[in-house]
């Protein structure tokens, strides 16, 4: 078991910049999960701790010791793709022994022919055969252990690739979006089995994913990368709850948030759509922010909009999504400089509108994320006079 | 709807497609019978030549077939006077030789020049295409002076070691390992595999529809092989087959024709009973690394 730390990793790819100094501690049994966009560096930071690539700057250590000048196999760790990458011509059984003939067998013992020369190597076998077996049965493919990858479905190959991660007790599990192949289903159901799997190995896990539901729901703590930095690192809740920045904001959570463009008026008090509200930013007058409400903080308002603490605005149901037990609804915000809204709900609340329905939406003041020109949280001032404060945005 | 009228009012009916279809059809295939006649007809003419008695082979009319089955005296005048088994065998050795030597070599610097990063990676892969560019007659006498201050004429390594390298060999498998995932390389020395380890046990079995139709190449061309054997070889014991056929017709057979030809059918026969049992073999591979 063990710890993870990198200091200012910077890499590029020629010309192009993949990685600019990320510093990042993983304490010893955490689930991390490397959260963002495609091409954001997530993958290349993971590759860099498995020592597939090299850092053009910064170090890499597991355990409390550095490893970059370690190879791959040197460094305790275990590495899941998601192409599985199971080799195509063995057998499950040989592709789970794999790590341990390599590690147990010397290269005597591995050649054809001279490996007959060797008694000890039968001892050895019978030990590799047991362990894949322990695997096996834990990951319940005991039973296929004989087919090659091209037999088994894709549920079966991922189990496959997480066994010949398991068999060698790595102190460390790299996870490169291990679940990205699978069919929707199957994906739900492999995440409790990592998360369990998690628990009950102890081992910390580094897990890539560009899927922020996989992020919030398997991770102890989530790091959002873009453009090859880390743009937030916390808790899945944390990011959710707390966003750094707009482009956090923006990833995290299913709708997407909802932005609105509001204006800041006289005493930092913000304008939304014309109409004041009752929070404040420390900004300067007419400087533009964007607003961000996650879509159930949004609500319909019945009879006359305008309660204390409480924005509102118009907007006509443009579509209703049925996901059984909630509605999603699409608001188009008609002659507004904004994009449409969304907004999570009963099916109660959503059976009682008819398309094309003009409404009133009203969200409470405080649960709504603040945004600066640059993307950065703002964050409001206090009723009772609390300064607020700019968080600055890192670069 | 619309297609029913369409097809009623235009001037195709089904018959005129019918016939249509026959000729484009009767077409392609006489085109492709013709050049499948003019491809087998010397091998068509060997086989009949090899069964007819001399005074027939230069009798005016063509015929197919010999008014005088002479086949089995043409045989074993053949397998008497000349030793066409130690020809074949000399040409097995010689095959085998130098495609063990090219796979050893071209693999691992194919698998280099696809898969490892190194610098001047590129600038050595356009020397291996230049390398194509280069026909063995070119090296010939070098390599003779060679092998002759260093008194190897007359043995199978001569007759080997110009092949050894086969740049052909490793375009044709940097052109297939290029499409081996990374990913498993990577899984591979994550797992503890030497570079080496995984050409061989990972790489390598992956490959052989590449390495069938490599073998098919290699194996036809030395087999074949005159130029080089009659440079270096001078020695009847040691010679592969076309040479040994020229040493079996400069000797006695003189223009004993049924003779000579029936020892080239038999000299000709392994190699192709071999390309029709791995024949799809060899189709899978050309298709498949995309040299057409």
């Amino acid at each position: 078991m063990a710890t993870v730390a990198l200091s200012s990793i910077a890499k590029s790819f020629g010309s192009t910049k993949v990685l600019g100094g990320v510093d990042l501690d993983i304490a010893d049994g955490e689930f991390l999960t490397l959260v963002g966009p495609s091409g954001c560096g997530k993958s290349t930071l993971i590759r860099i701790i498995a020592g597939l690539e090299h850092q053009d700057g910064g170090g890499v250590a597991i355990g409390g010791s550095r490893v970059d000048h370690l190879r791959p196999h040197e460094r305790r760790v275990a590495m899941v793709f998601q192409s599985y990458a199971l080799y195509p011509h063995m057998s499950v059984r040989a592709n789970i022994a794999l790590p341990l003939t390599m590690s147990r067998l010397s290269l005597r013992q591995r050649l054809p022919l001279l490996r007959l020369l060797s008694r000890r190597r039968r001892e050895v076998m019978r030990g590799i055969e047991a362990d894949v077996g322990a695997v096996a049965m834990q990951l319940q493919l005991d039973h296929l252990l004989d087919r090659k990858p091209a037999q088994l479905s894709g549920g079966q190959r991922q189990r496959v690739a997480l066994g010949r991660a398991m068999v060698r007790q790595p102190a460390v599990f790299l996870m490169d979006e291990p679940l990205s192949n699978l069919d929707a289903k199957l994906r739900v159901h492999m995440r409790t089995e990592l998360a369990e799997l998690h628990k009950r190995l102890g081992a910390t896990f580094i897990y890539v994913t560009h899927d922020q539901v996989e992020a919030m729901t398997m991770s102890d703590r989530v790091a959002m990368m873009d453009s090859g930095s880390i743009l937030q690192l916390g808790t899945p809740s944390r990011l959710y709850e707390k966003p750094a920045s707009l482009k956090v904001a923006q990833f995290i959570g299913s709708p997407a948030i909802n932005l609105l463009p509001a204006t800041v008026a006289a005493a930092g008090r913000l304008e939304l759509f014309g109409r004041p509200m009752a929070l404040a930013v420390p900004l300067a007058q007419g400087q533009a922010v964007t607003l961000g409400i996650r879509s159930e903080a949004l609500a319909l308002v019945h009879g006359e909009p305008g309660a204390p603490g409480r924005a509102w605005f118009t907007a006509r149901l443009r579509r209703k999504e049925n996901l059984g037990s909630e509605y999603i609804l699409h608001f188009d915000l008609a002659g507004r400089d904004a994009q449409g809204v969304t907004m999570r709900t009963t099916p109660a609340i959503a059976a009682g509108l008819s398309e094309a329905a003009e409404v009133t939406l009203g969200f409470d003041e405080a649960a709504c994320h603040i945004f600066g020109t640059d993307g950065g949280r703002v964050e409001p001032r206090g009723e009772n006079g609390a300064t607020g404060s700019v968080v600055p945005l890192r670069a | 709807m619309t297609d029913l009228t369409l097809s009623a009012a235009g001037p195709v009916t089904p018959v005129h497609s019918v016939l249509r279809r026959f000729i484009t059809l009767a077409l392609v295939h006489g085109v492709l019978i013709a050049g499948a006649i003019f491809m087998l007809a010397p091998f068509i003419w060997m086989l009949v030549t090899s069964i007819k008695p001399p005074a027939e082979i230069f009798s005016a009319e063509i015929s197919l077939w010999p008014k005088q089955f002479y086949g089995v005296q043409n045989y074993l005048f053949a397998l008497e006077k000349a030793p066409l088994l130690r020809f074949a065998l000399n040409g097995l050795v010689l095959c085998l030789g130098i495609l063990t030597v090219q796979l050893l070599v071209a693999i691992p610097c194919a698998y280099a020049l696809a898969k490892l990063n190194f610098p001047g990676r590129n600038a050595l892969f356009v020397l291996v295409l230049l390398g194509l560019c280069i026909p063995v007659q070119v090296p010939a006498m070098p390599l003779y002076i060679a092998l002759a201050q260093l008194g190897l004429l007359n043995t199978y390594f001569s007759m080997m070691v110009p092949f050894f390298l086969s740049v052909f060999a490793i375009f044709l498998f940097r052109q297939f390992f290029r499409s081996f995932p990374d990913d498993i390389i990577n899984a591979a020395r994550l797992d503890g595999m030497s570079e080496f380890e995984i050409v061989w046990w990972i790489v390598t079995p992956s490959a052989w529809p590449a390495i069938a139709a490599f073998s098919v190449f290699s194996a036809v061309a030395h087999w074949n092989d005159l130029y080089w054997p009659l440079i270096v070889i001078s020695d009847a014991k040691l010679a592969p087959p076309p040479l040994g056929m020229m040493f079996f017709a400069d000797a006695e057979t003189g223009s004993n024709y049924g003779a000579l030809t029936a020892a080239a059918t038999i000299l000709t026969a392994p190699l192709v009973i071999a390309f029709l049992i791995a024949r799809r073999r060899f189709i899978d591979g050309i298709t498949m690394t995309g040299v057409k």
